[in-house]
């Protein structure tokens, strides 16, 4: 029988198989379609729209204010800084000087606001590649920081703490007292994430050489955040275009050359370092002042185009307001991270495993309403 | 011999994060953040600028704050807030006033984000704290805020 097989020329066939739209390693509703031959992918495509809610086309219905809020519900990971973003495009347009309070209070939130993203991507990351502690320490860590923005904010994830011209309301008296508490705390656990994970063997084997991504590919594709940084595509918009208090503080732009998915691993780890360093440097002299200016209760832009970016814990994002002068916006569009980022997989996941694929997917550390919106 | 030396330090790496893991099981009490929800409900307490659901404050004298300007019902991005009101005759002076009829509240459609409450120039609205809002019935959740029979403390202005 078995010669018959061997000489009968059977041909091998591509074989689809859908990853998601409800699979834990999306982390969301991405429906992932494969082609694979064995266990070698030889095309991945995403499919989008699950939760696609046209936040767009929403806020030209809004008005400035009210697209704040909606901006929670792209990248819930760094909703205060998806906040800044719209803020500070508006207040730019406005040509409003917001206080230094404001600038330092919003840089140290949004860094905070990074380093809960990274926590739980860290997390994610290792029960995706089968270590299931990382997830507990990961939010163990971050809770921290939630309980400071829900002191502070109000709420634990969609703060909605921005308004064009400064903050909703001042920080708690116990802000800085938790912040310092949690950067002490913190200081302590970053090494023990690197004893846990990323000097494991395995974890190491998993990562390494796995899902490599050029620099011409990262530029090529629109890559930003610490996926373009793993591949030495220094990007930072914090550094070439420092907004809010970003001016004022040193830090160094975490940059790797490999391009792996260890490269992608290491330069968030690094960067929950310099977050560290930011929030040291700003936390001890926030300036006193108002925590906000008067601004008009309608709020209405000048005509003309506005755009400006920012980074938010997955790259840069970017709001673009088109403004014809009334008080909603005529267009408005998100250059969102999480997209271009989706948009590599296919280049980095060709000729590897499936498992390879879940590893290097957790790096780009997607998050699908940012993608969707 | 590097196949036994993967080995080696297989087992190294993994008892240097189980001495991690170790640590966190025998020295429990700092690290530990469960909350045993819902046995803790009498001691669970939340925040103070937590927001839990907006509510209408009323004094003992069944007064509320709330002149009815409507500036609540145009901040909300989602039309949460319906605002019903009607010109009463205020009976201090005597002239017709614009005054709430319902002040009406869809928790169910409410994202929470607070610009009402920032919108308020009396103050008449406010967060309250609770966390427990699920209802078997969605309709329980379109809500009224001023009491039956409430009416707006005297002297409040816009």
């Amino acid at each position: 029988m078995d010669t018959n097989i061997a000489n009968s020329n059977l041909k091998s066939e591509d074989y689809f198989i859908n990853m998601g739209p409800q699979h834990p390693a999306t982390h969301g509703v991405l429906r992932l379609l494969l082609t694979i031959d064995g266990e070698i992918i030889k095309k991945v495509e995403p499919d989008l729209g699950y939760i696609h809610r046209s936040i767009e086309k929403m806020s030209e219905r809004d008005s400035y204010q009210q697209i704040v809020h909606l901006t929670d519900r792209m990248d819930y990971l760094s909703s205060h800084i998806n906040n800044e973003a719209v803020c500070l495009t508006v207040e730019n347009a406005l040509e409003i000087e917001v206080p230094e309070r404001v600038k330092v209070i919003r840089t140290i939130i949004g860094e905070l606001t990074r380093i809960a993203s990274h926590c739980l991507w860290w997390g994610v990351m290792g029960m995706d590649v089968g270590a299931l502690t990382t997830y507990f320490y990961g939010f163990r860590d971050r809770e921290m920081i939630n309980d400071i923005f829900e002191e502070t904010c109000g709420a634990r994830l969609t703060m909605n703490y921005n308004i064009p011209g400064g903050l909703m309301f001042d920080i708690h008296p116990n802000f800085v007292k938790r912040t310092k508490e949690f950067v002490a705390h913190f200081k302590t656990k970053i090494p023990e994430y690197d004893k846990l994970l990323t000097g494991n063997v395995i974890f190491q084997k998993r990562m390494k050489g796995v899902g490599i991504l050029s620099k011409e590919d990262a530029i090529s594709f629109g890559a930003s955040g610490p996926v373009a940084r793993g591949s030495g595509y220094s990007c930072d918009v914090r550094k070439y275009y420092p907004y809010s208090a970003l001016d004022k503080v040193t830090f160094n732009e975490a940059l790797k050359t490999d391009g792996d998915s260890l490269a992608r691993y290491e330069v968030r780890i690094q960067e929950m370092w310099e977050s560290l360093s930011i929030i040291e440097q700003l936390i001890d002299n926030i300036p006193e002042g108002d925590y906000k200016v008067a601004t008009k209760a309608v709020i209405k832009l000048p005509k003309g185009e506005f755009y400006q970016k920012v980074e938010t814990a997955r790259g840069e994002l970017g709001v673009f307001i088109n403004s014809t002068g009334t008080k909603n916006p005529y267009r408005l569009k998100f250059r969102s991270p999480g997209f271009s980022n989706l948009s590599l997989l296919n280049h980095i996941a060709v000729g590897g495993k499936i498992g390879d694929l879940v590893a290097s997917m957790a790096t780009l550390d997607l998050v699908i309403p940012d993608i969707d919106r | 011999m590097s196949y036994f030396g993967d080995i080696y330090k297989g087992i190294k790496t993994l008892l240097t994060g189980m001495s991690v893991t170790g640590k966190v099981f025998l020295n429990n009490k700092n690290n530990s953040i469960t909350q045993q929800y819902p046995d803790n409900r009498e001691t669970l307490k939340m925040f103070n600028r937590f927001r839990g659901e907006v509510v209408m404050p009323h004094n003992e004298k069944n007064e509320h704050t709330c002149t009815g300007c409507q500036k609540c019902e145009i901040a909300c991005p989602n039309g949460s807030i319906e605002i019903i009101w009607d010109r009463q005759i205020d009976p201090e002076s005597g002239k017709k006033k614009k005054m709430i009829d319902k002040h009406i509240y869809h928790l169910g459609m409410c994202t929470m984000c607070g610009l009402c409450i920032e919108a308020c120039p009396t103050d008449a609205i406010l967060w309250a704290q609770n966390y427990e809002n699920s209802v078997y019935d969605r309709t329980k959740l379109t809500k009224v805020l001023n009491q039956p029979g409430s009416k707006i403390m005297p002297g409040v202005e816009d």
